[in-house]
């Protein structure tokens, strides 16, 4: 096996985002106020399908860590189309190593980022008044490598198809929110009409969402061994995919 | 065993023969250059013999290696350095250096000496911890030039090295070319349109124009094609001149719009002879100059038309 290729695409993802410090800081903005203004603002709402014990700034930080989880991986995963724009995809493209394991390797780069972001996130919301569960944080931990390495390997796969950035805000807006607004992050799914319920069933991040609830608060809506499960073969597939494609796609 | 032999080496784009059956032998140790205008199809037979591309038809083999068959072998035996920077910008020297030299598996001891040493080579020892991005053009491409070094490589390939420099650092660039030359075991290929690069760097250099390669020699002996001098005439009406100047020391004429380039033996004998047809027909000679063939003379004596022509045009700003 390479893994001095993949450590090395590892270590190199893992520069680069500490060293751009201002992204680390703009990208958590948004979902901060998101917590803090939606916190505050349905903080009297009775969600009728939601416990009574369960305050709504309880039940929406997961689904914020979530939402940095799912736009951090996605965007990392994206950023082979700026390597290609800036020429450095063509250096990691002619070292004789194998396509998978570039894939790979950036896959557990853009994961590791996201997977930092997301702890950041979870120690900014204690300071908004969230509090869960200390020893649940452990499993929350899984959900969200599993959401990392997933999305990791999606904005992988959509680079492969993208050939220059402008495809970006398309992606962000037609993708990567509907996933975020579909998962129950914000309210939960049985809320939700019927026919948009079940469309939600089919979004990989619900299952990271309700896994995460159900380690840092104790409530979801599934088994929680089920979001496990399902959240684990969607990224096994992904990661076996996005290299596929990876492997594919044409550098000249 | 030759560095690299490439036979009917073929590259179609579309039904258009970006690189039309090309035959060349580099040889172990030599500066080998590929000269041509932009489109010529040097970039192309590049990036086929470095595995970037599948030829058409044909084949070649680098280090000893198939580049279809075998292409990680080739991967493991070159270096390359590409005419567009390729760069991690966010990165010091150093970092760069040592993504390189893990990819291609160096093991620690080595890597290290192995980045000191051609830090060295191209004096940017001392800018080793600099993020890249604070790198001048030049600085950026001989960090390039140093990384295509690092992991030993048999064949360096350099594509337009020192596109898009000005000349001062165009210079400080052949010297370290000239100097790795020297001090590294290693053959090099590169490609240019810039005519002085190829003289003054190539061991030797073949001239490539739509995708033929059209004269292959050492520079000398490819000037000596032209003759001992070129005139270069500046006329009113190069047309009629042509006719007059059917005499028997001009060994060639070729006429690019309002100029006449002619190949002769005594320049300075032959420049009063011109002027005196010219003004018993009545052509108005506007400018006269002498001198000793170049390699762009090689390429008008071949094609009838300039290198330079479409050169340059893009160069400042790829880099």
């Amino acid at each position: 096996m390479e893994l001095q290729g993949i450590y090395i695409l590892w270590l190199r993802d893992l520069k680069r985002y500490i060293r751009a410090r201002s992204r680390i800081i703009g990208s958590l903005g948004m979902p901060i106020f998101f917590l803090a203004f939606f916190g505050m603002g349905f903080r009297r709402v009775e969600i009728p399908s939601l416990p009574q014990n369960i305050t709504y700034i309880d039940f929406l930080a997961p689904g914020i860590v979530s939402m940095v989880v799912l736009f951090t991986s996605t965007f990392s995963g994206i950023s082979i189309v700026w390597d290609r724009q800036f020429g450095f995809l063509r250096e990691i493209m002619v070292a004789p190593i194998s396509r998978t394991t570039i894939s790979l390797g950036r896959n557990l780069g853009g994961a590791t980022t996201a997977l930092i972001q997301g702890l950041i996130m979870i120690a900014l919301s204690f300071l908004i008044g969230f509090k869960p569960s200390i020893n649940g944080l452990l499993f929350a931990f899984v959900f969200m490598f599993l959401i990392a390495v997933a999305f990791t390997g999606i904005g992988i796969a959509i680079s492969t198809f993208m050939h220059d950035i402008h495809g970006f805000q398309i992606v962000i807006n037609f993708f990567v929110f509907p996933i975020f607004l579909l998962s129950g992050a914000l309210f939960p799914i049985s809320e939700l009409p019927k026919f948009v319920a079940t469309l939600a069933l089919f979004d990989p991040l619900t299952y990271g969402v309700d896994g995460m609830r159900w380690a840092m608060i104790g409530y979801s809506e599934f088994n929680p061994l089920y979001d496990l499960a399902a959240l684990l073969i969607f990224c096994v597939t992904i990661v076996f995919v996005s290299a596929a494609l990876f492997s594919k796609m044409e550098v000249e | 065993m030759e560095p690299i032999v490439v036979k009917n080496l073929t590259k179609t784009f579309n039904g258009f023969k970006a690189v039309d059956s090309i035959n060349f032998t580099v040889k172990k140790g030599e500066i080998f250059g590929l000269l041509g205008p932009n489109g010529a199809g040097k970039t192309t037979t590049i990036k086929m013999l470095v595995t970037l591309l599948k030829p058409s038809s044909g084949e070649a083999k680098v280090a000893g290696y198939d580049v279809v068959k075998q292409p990680n072998m080739v991967r493991k035996n070159i270096g390359i350095v590409f005419q567009e920077p390729t760069l991690d910008l966010e990165l010091t020297a150093k970092e760069n250096l040592d993504f390189h030299a893990r990819l291609y598996g160096l093991n620690k001891k080595r890597r290290e000496e192995r980045i000191k040493e051609v830090l060295k080579l191209v004096d940017l020892y001392d800018k080793a911890n600099l993020q890249v991005k604070k790198f001048s053009g030049g600085m950026q491409r001989r960090l390039e030039i140093a990384r295509g070094l690092l992991h030993f490589p048999k064949v360096l390939f350099l594509d337009e090295p020192t596109l898009g420099l000005d000349a001062q650092t165009r210079r400080k660039i052949w010297d370290y070319i000239i100097e790795m030359k020297e001090r590294e075991d290693v053959t090099i290929i590169l490609t240019t349109h810039y005519i002085e690069e190829a003289d003054k760097l190539c061991d030797r250099v073949a001239i490539i124009d739509k995708g033929k390669i059209i004269a292959l020699d050492d520079p000398e002996n490819l000037k000596k094609m032209v003759g001992e001098d070129v005139v270069s005439l500046t006329v009113n009406d190069p047309e009629r001149l042509i006719d007059e100047l059917a005499l028997e020391e001009i060994r060639k004429i070729v006429r690019i719009e309002d100029r006449l380039e002619l190949s002769v033996v005594k320049g300075e004998i032959m420049i009063p002879r011109m002027v005196e047809i010219a003004q018993k027909v009545g052509v108005e000679v506007k400018s006269v100059s002498l001198r000793k063939p170049t390699l762009e003379d090689v390429f008008i004596h071949l094609t009838g038309r300039e290198i330079r022509e479409e050169s340059g045009k893009n160069a400042f700003w790829r880099r």
